[in-house]
């Protein structure tokens, strides 16, 4: 599948954010933030800023921007609808929440509290439903793994777990907790997406060109003359192909770079303060960017689609 | 969105959209005739708005039945192409600069009426003119018959003259578009090298019908593509080996005694008798009596009786006895001879074609089995040319069709007459189930037209007394002079091609640069890619056409006139370009007089008209023939007060010209009232009628007319009587073809003129009455062991020439062309799907990609004809796929042969017609290593000048 | 509306004989013309006469080599929307704008509320939707929906425009959920399959195999000489020339 970076970006994008949300709800619930805390605020505007941003950088990729809010209508069906749906739905409380810590600090509590509840569970349920959207798709073998949900949750509660310690850790807190919190799920994350790459390179590829053009009982099947010289929206859209060796290098980048290093990074963070404390988190963090970016990348130059079986692929 | 709903984006979840479904898709919708390849389909043309919005078949038509193919339905992006000139062009800078100026119409014709009045007044050959579509040919033909010159013709030289005329002077018909297989009866159908874009829509209406019948189809063809694909069975036959291939069959019916001795005896010239004298002037004729008669010996009575004799019963062998005492045998005898010699045998051409041994036998055993185990019988009673009734026609149901794959060779004459000795063994011409011809054909055995353009033929200012080109019987014939120097600038119809029916429009350049036989002033064409995909060794027509005269510094061609509606690699090296309309603008005649589109149940005729406006400055080249004709006063133009013969221009023309008494260009609805076929008075309403019709006219032959039209009284006289046959005579299938051994007999020194050295050997051995095979001479005269394989182009069903790629919509499907290896050969050579490599023949290389397939020749390699373009060309962007991925086979293609002794170089062609020989290349393939990833070679990019911005 | 219709009252769609295509790419064009000016009007060409050309086409002609060797063979196989009975496509639309028509189980997109999400073009594995980039909204095949119930055509013409074109009768279109449609019949005679039916999507479009071929594996026995005539078991020639003189004496 072409790795189109507007739903790259997206996907990364709000899932820190909407992993960062959690967090915030889990210390407000907890009372780990005290209610007058600006560092609370900021939290939450980074968090719904990063939200935002994504769902926003998700229009880019789609031809009608300005009917996006039709896609609100089909949540019986469609998860994309429902990712919508959620989306939307985590606003309310999250939006709320915001309000109120923004026009009455530290009134409310219980109101926060259950404010910052909903907008946890909405955004979980946000990132599963992105998860959901891939992996509901039959035709795309290395998508419609059930490890695929529950990775984008891991990874969104990892990145967003990364920038709580960040945020901890610029408030001048020690983030013990926190970060080895958030380094438990980046190694979580790391050992879900070792076992989905394990996954998909056993699975078995029984789908064939033979059975795509129901030919396959003559022969194999090869094409000789395509419908057209140049590639059409179906091989631009879905016949990206990365090479073997090439994906091993960024699988080893995303696991090394992306995940346990920054985890090791973390892990020790917690337990240094002040600047050098600081500067690890912010290299873990910068790690974590590019290992994340680079898992998406991945996610999507790694799927093969059914379709190429009629443009020259054997299996799928 | 355009589309109108009753309530915008108002879906909910319950209720589906509504939507329009009766909207009108025309405004109007008019009916004429396809241009997107020769088969000229009946279409319809859906109007709205003003603009072409859908194109599909005329149900109605006789041609395409309702469908219609992948380019006839791309016709829109034709017709909107951004590659139609717009208007007329005079040459500022040198040749192929691309330095233009635009002029008006009448700056355009007075230049070329000055150009050509100059030549028409002196010396009228010094004006050539070739047409490339070669559609108006009675008109263009006509139009250079009242200007004087000799040197016309269309395409056919390089085309399917090898077909043509091995038909012609074989039935009196020929494949192509002028026969057809009986698609209604036919149970088996071998098709041999038939092009895929080419009268195509009757031969996949009639592919489907056979399919749904369970008749089985056989293809033979290097390559396996469309028609290959759905065949039965596929021959991945080796290029050029069809005749020993045919020649096997014919081995095998002979041998298993499997022909058809009757109709070999009523309809043929098998029991003619052969004279045997071996060094005197009448060796190798037919033995004549004083009336002129063709003798044949009853096997009854002994006596020695003409030919036409009904209920004959004549020897078929053995040594007979003239009056005179000479010796002769009968032409059967001779045949027979030829072919149950160990060379036919299939054991003896297996490993040449590339098949095996059972496989030919097989095949043979299939043949016969399916014209003579299951022969068919239709009741209709019929009277043959004796005027015997006969109650049933008896039909052999195997029906053979073939196309210029076996007729681009050097060989390919006598393959063609191979062909069609094959089909009359099994007494399957024009029988229920086999190959039947379509009218005005058949013709005299050939047809009775000799071509012109003897010395004293042209005058000044004076019309050639007849038509250029003909059918030549014997050297008498010949355009030569006393020294045997060819009169014609294509030397058509000399030594080197004495039966060039079509003329050699791929020598005309060449010769003219080199002023062979002698130099032009005015080279004019029609719709001709000369510069690029219609000629061979491309860089050579180049220099010729840019060649200067070093003394005076005028180009060797001082002027070139071109016509054409699009910007194709001609019009750059053209001085004065006369821009041409599309098929959807002007009047076009499909005449009978020229390439009709009959079918075998009766002849038909079309036209084109207008169905939209110009929108450019252009003018129909038809009009614009007949506007110079009267410019340049040809007496058939201008009346005798000096005024235009047809001021309606070539619709009027078409109604009011006359070719005979009563005979026009369209043969439907003459007469004052229109109620006359073929023949009448012109009919001021015809061209209503037509449109009236669907574009179209097609006269029904009555049922008992429909086969054995060559021996049916009934059609003979309905023929005569409308000018498509020359006589009442009998016309007897030429088994044995004497008017080639007339020129093999002037070879040996017995004819008027005197056959110059050099072509000898050649005549005696080419010129066999009785067709043979040989090796092409490409393939003989370079060294096969460097160049092992062979080379040929296959044309794509959605492209026709170079014209697909100008079509946004076609282009898309085809715009780069690989070279096609056969898996073997790749894996000897160590070559995979993609690879770049460099094929090369004895003239030349060319760079480009390869794909593997399974469906070839082992030893042949072969891409889709015509995709590489020219940079610029066509007005697309210049790195176009065309350019940079396309290439062409034409830059290998020698126009000439290697030398040989004595420097003498003959052409590389058939040497009965002259055709081109094509598909004789023989090349190697290299891969090619660190090397740019584009073909080569490539030329300077074209220059468009001003054009619109096109499309839709 | 993405909600599938519990049942169709017809099942249009059509049947594809890869016996019988030739490949000619009419279906291909003719589709594009109707439907360029049609319901899906337009069908946009990227750089059609630039350096890459690519377009909307709703209809794509493939051309297969099958098998190696001898036994090989070349298949043509045109590809367009097969109609499922339940397509994913339909179901993964967030708007609506893809639904299935409860009348004639047609698959159409409305062009006026589609987002341009391609995901209904990730959901089909049969490569039936064409994303058209200029106008930032799916397109697909319609089985001619503005010619099938088009009263101003004649009622000959009321049938997709490949159907319409197709010069070797390898396209039919009729109701396959009535049994006794010509369709059908075609379909079980002729052993009609479909596409990947493991994936479950139970295509309407059925496509008819490539008959076995005719060659040596099905052959009679071979010509022998027709007679042996007894004093002439010489040369092939002799032979032919007693059976000629038999013949013509008889």
């Amino acid at each position: 599948m072409n790795p189109a970076y507007s739903v790259i970006l997206f996907t990364t994008a709000s899932g820190a954010g909407y992993g960062l949300l959690v967090y915030l709800a889990v210390f407000v619930i907890l009372g780990a933030i005290l209610p007058t805390d600006l560092f609370g605020l900021y939290g939450l505007i980074l968090a719904l800023a990063l939200v935002t941003t994504g769902l926003l950088s998700s229009t880019l990729h789609l031809g009608h921007p300005e009917r996006s809010w039709r896609a609100l209508s089909q949540w019986q069906t469609s998860w994309l609808s429902r990712e919508g749906v959620l989306a939307v739905a985590t606003y309310v409380p999250a939006g709320l929440w915001l309000l109120l810590a923004l026009l009455a600090p530290g009134t409310w509590w219980i109101v926060s509290a259950f404010l910052a509840l909903l907008t946890a569970i909405g955004a979980l349920a946000t990132v599963w439903s992105t998860g959901k959207i891939y992996q509901s798709l039959p035709t795309i073998r290395a998508w419609s793994q059930s490890v695929v949900p529950p990775v984008y949750v891991l990874l969104a509660l990892a990145t967003g777990g990364v920038l709580m310690t960040l945020l901890i850790k610029l408030n001048g807190g020690s983030g013990a907790r926190t970060s080895i919190i958030a380094a438990i799920l980046l190694l979580a994350s790391a050992a879900a997406k070792w076992l989905y790459w394990r996954k998909i390179d056993n699975m078995p590829r029984t789908w064939t060109a033979g059975a795509a053009t129901g030919l396959g009982s003559l022969g194999a099947v090869r094409p000789l003359d395509p419908p057209h010289t140049e590639p059409n929206f179906i091989m631009r859209e879905m016949g990206y192909k990365i090479a073997r060796r090439h994906a091993e290098k960024l699988r080893f980048l995303t696991l090394g770079a992306g995940l346990l290093a920054p985890a090791a990074l973390l892990a020790l963070a917690g337990s240094v303060p002040g600047a050098p404390g600081l500067l690890a988190t912010v290299i873990a963090a910068f790690g974590v960017a590019v290992g994340v970016l680079t898992e998406r990348w991945l996610f999507f130059a790694e799927a093969q689609h059914v379709v190429s079986l009629y443009y020259g692929a054997q299996q799928a | 969105m355009q589309q109108k709903r009753d309530e915008p984006g108002a879906a909910s979840a319950l209720q589906e959209p509504h939507i329009d479904l009766s909207r009108a898709s025309a405004d109007e919708v008019k009916t004429t005739t396809c241009y997107m390849c020769a088969c000229r389909c009946g279409i319809k043309v859906h109007l709205k708005d003003g603009r072409v919005r859908y194109i599909e078949g005329n149900r109605d038509h006789p041609v395409n039945q309702g469908v219609i193919c992948g380019k006839g339905a791309a016709g829109i992006m034709q017709h909107y192409a951004p590659s139609r000139l717009r208007t007329p062009l005079l040459r500022v800078g040198p040749r192929g600069s691309g330095e233009y100026k635009e002029i008006g119409w009448e700056e355009a014709l007075g230049i070329a009426t000055g150009w050509l009045s100059r030549i028409r007044a002196t010396d009228p050959k010094r004006l050539a003119f070739f047409t490339g579509r070669d559609q108006s040919q009675s008109l263009t033909g006509w139009w250079a018959m009242q200007f004087g010159t000799p040197n016309f013709a269309a395409h056919g030289g390089f085309c399917s003259v090898n077909m043509a005329a091995a038909g012609l002077y074989t039935f009196g018909g020929s494949f192509w578009e002028f026969g057809e297989p009986d698609w209604e009866h036919a149970k088996y159908l071998m098709m041999f090298g038939v092009a895929e874009d080419h009268a195509s829509n009757p031969i996949k209406i009639g592919l489907g019908k056979l399919k749904a019948r369970g008749a089985k189809v056989v293809v033979v063809n290097p390559v396996r593509t469309g028609y290959g694909a759905i065949a039965d069975e596929w021959v991945g036959i080796k290029p050029g080996t069809d005749g020993l291939f045919v020649g096997a069959l014919i081995h095998e019916l002979l041998r298993t005694q499997r022909i058809d001795l009757d109709y070999l005896v009523r309809y043929t010239n098998a029991p003619a008798l052969v004279i045997e004298n071996p060094g005197a002037a009448n060796d190798g004729l037919l033995a004549r009596n004083d009336q002129g008669a063709i003798l044949v010996k009853d096997r009854n009575t002994g006596d020695l009786i003409d030919i036409d004799t009904p209920d004959l019963a004549p020897v078929l062998q053995g040594e007979v006895a003239l009056p005179d005492g000479t010796r002769a045998r009968p032409a059967f005898e001779l045949m027979v001879r030829r072919f149950l010699g160990p060379e036919y045998a299939p054991e003896a051409v297996a490993a040449r074609t590339a098949m095996s041994a059972d496989q030919i036998r097989r095949l043979a055993t299939e043949l016969a089995e399916a014209a003579f185990d299951q022969a068919i019988t239709v009741d209709q009673p019929w009277t043959d040319w004796h005027g015997r009734r006969h109650e049933k026609m008896v039909g052999r149901p195997v029906a053979f069709h073939a196309m210029r794959g076996i007729s681009a060779h050097a060989n390919g004459f006598q393959t063609c007459r191979m062909l069609h000795i094959l089909q009359i063994l099994l007494g399957a011409i024009e029988t229920p189930g086999s190959f039947r011809i379509k009218p005005p054909y058949p013709k005299s055995i050939p047809p009775r037209i000799k071509p012109r353009g003897k010395p004293g033929d042209v005058k000044p200012a004076t019309p050639l007394g007849g038509p250029q080109l003909g059918f030549p019987t014997g050297p008498d014939d010949l355009l030569i002079d006393d020294n045997g120097s060819p009169q014609r600038i294509d030397t058509a119809y000399s030594w080197d091609a004495p039966i060039a029916a079509h003329g050699l429009m791929h020598l005309v350049i060449a010769n003219a640069a080199n002023a062979d036989p002698y130099p032009i002033d005015t080279l004019f064409m029609y719709m001709a890619n000369m510069s690029w995909n219609s000629s061979m060794n491309v860089p050579a027509v180049i220099d010729h056409l840019t060649a200067k005269d070093e003394k005076t510094g005028e180009y060797k061609i001082p002027r070139i006139i071109y016509s054409d509606a699009y910007f194709s690699e001609m019009v750059p090296y053209a001085d004065l370009i006369l821009p041409d309309t599309t098929y959807l603008e002007r009047y076009d005649c499909i005449s009978l007089l020229d390439r009709p589109i009959s079918d075998a149940d009766g002849p038909a005729d079309a036209i084109r008209h207008p169905v939209v406006k110009p929108d450019r400055d252009v003018r129909p080249f038809q009009d614009v023939l007949l506007d110079l004709g009267w410019r340049l006063a040809l007496p058939a133009l201008t009346n005798a007060d000096g005024s235009r013969k047809f001021p309606g221009g070539y619709p009027d023309y078409i109604v009011n010209h006359e070719r005979g008494p009563g005979v026009g260009p369209l043969a439907g609805w003459r007469g004052k009232d229109g109620e006359s076929f073929g023949k009448g008075e012109p009919n001021p309403n015809q061209l209503d009628r037509y449109i009236a019709n669907g574009g179209f006219h097609h006269h029904p032959l009555p049922d008992d007319q429909r086969y054995m039209k060559f021996a049916n009284r009934g059609y003979m006289e309905w023929a005569h009587s409308k000018g498509f046959l020359e006589s009442m005579d009998r016309l007897v299938m030429q088994l044995y073809c004497e008017p080639l051994q007339r020129f093999r007999l002037a070879a040996n020194g017995h004819a008027a003129a005197k056959v110059p050295e050099s072509h000898r050997e050649r005549l005696s051995t080419y010129f066999d009455p009785i067709p043979f095979w040989y090796e092409p001479f490409e393939g003989q005269s370079v060294d096969t062991t460097k160049f092992p394989l062979h080379a040929i182009t296959q044309r794509p069903m959605h492209m026709y020439h170079s014209w697909g790629s100008q079509n946004a919509w076609l282009r898309q499907i085809t715009a780069a062309n690989r070279l096609y290896v056969a898996r073997q050969l790749a894996e000897k050579k160590g070559l995979a799907d993609d690879d770049w490599v460099w094929l090369s023949s004895h003239l030349g290389r060319v760079r480009c990609q390869i794909k593997v397939m399974e469906g070839v020749n082992a030893d042949t390699v072969w891409t889709w004809n015509a995709i590489g373009k020219r940079a610029g060309a066509w007005n697309l962007d210049p790195a176009a796929p065309e350019a940079t991925r396309g290439f062409l086979l034409n830059h290998l293609i020698s126009e000439l042969l290697p030398e040989r002794e004595g420097g003498f170089r003959f052409a590389n062609a058939d040497p009965v017609t002259g055709q081109a020989a094509w598909y004789d290349l023989r090349v190697s393939i290299e891969k090619a290593v660190n090397e740019p990833h584009v073909t080569s070679p490539r030329f300077e990019p074209l220059t468009p000048p001003s054009m619109s911005r096109g499309g839709r | 509306m993405t909600a599938l219709p519990a049942t169709t009252k017809k099942k249009l769609g059509l049947v594809i004989d890869l016996d019988t295509c030739v490949g000619c790419h009419a279906c291909a064009t003719s589709c594009k013309e109707w439907n360029t000016g049609g319901y899906s009007a337009p069908l946009t060409d990227e750089q059609p006469y630039g350096a890459d050309p690519h377009g909307t086409w709703l209809n794509r002609v493939h051309s297969y080599e099958v098998g190696t060797g001898a036994q090989s063979r070349t298949v043509n196989f045109p590809r367009s929307c097969l109609h499922c009975e339940t397509p994913a496509c339909v179901t993964v639309c967030p708007t609506g704008a893809s639904y299935k028509r409860a009348e004639d189980g047609i698959v159409l997109v409305n062009p006026d509320t589609c987002i341009g999400c391609k995901l209904c073009s990730w959901a089909c594995p049969y490569g039936a939707r064409e994303y058209d980039y200029k106008h930032g909204v799916m397109k697909k095949c319609t089985l001619c929906i503005d010619r099938i119930y088009n009263e101003t055509l004649p009622e000959e013409d009321r049938q997709p425009a490949c159907v319409r074109a197709c010069p070797t009768g390898a396209r039919h279109f009729g109701d396959l959920g009535d049994a006794s449609s010509p369709v059908s019949k075609l379909v079980a005679e002729r052993g009609g399959y479909d596409l990947l039916p493991e994936m479950n999507f139970k295509p309407t479009n059925k496509y008819l195999p490539p008959r076995p071929k005719r060659d040596e594996t099905t052959a009679k026995p071979l010509s022998t000489p027709r007679e042996t005539i007894p004093q002439h078991d010489g040369s092939p020639t002799e032979r032919l020339f007693a059976w000629v003189d038999k013949v013509l004496s008889a």
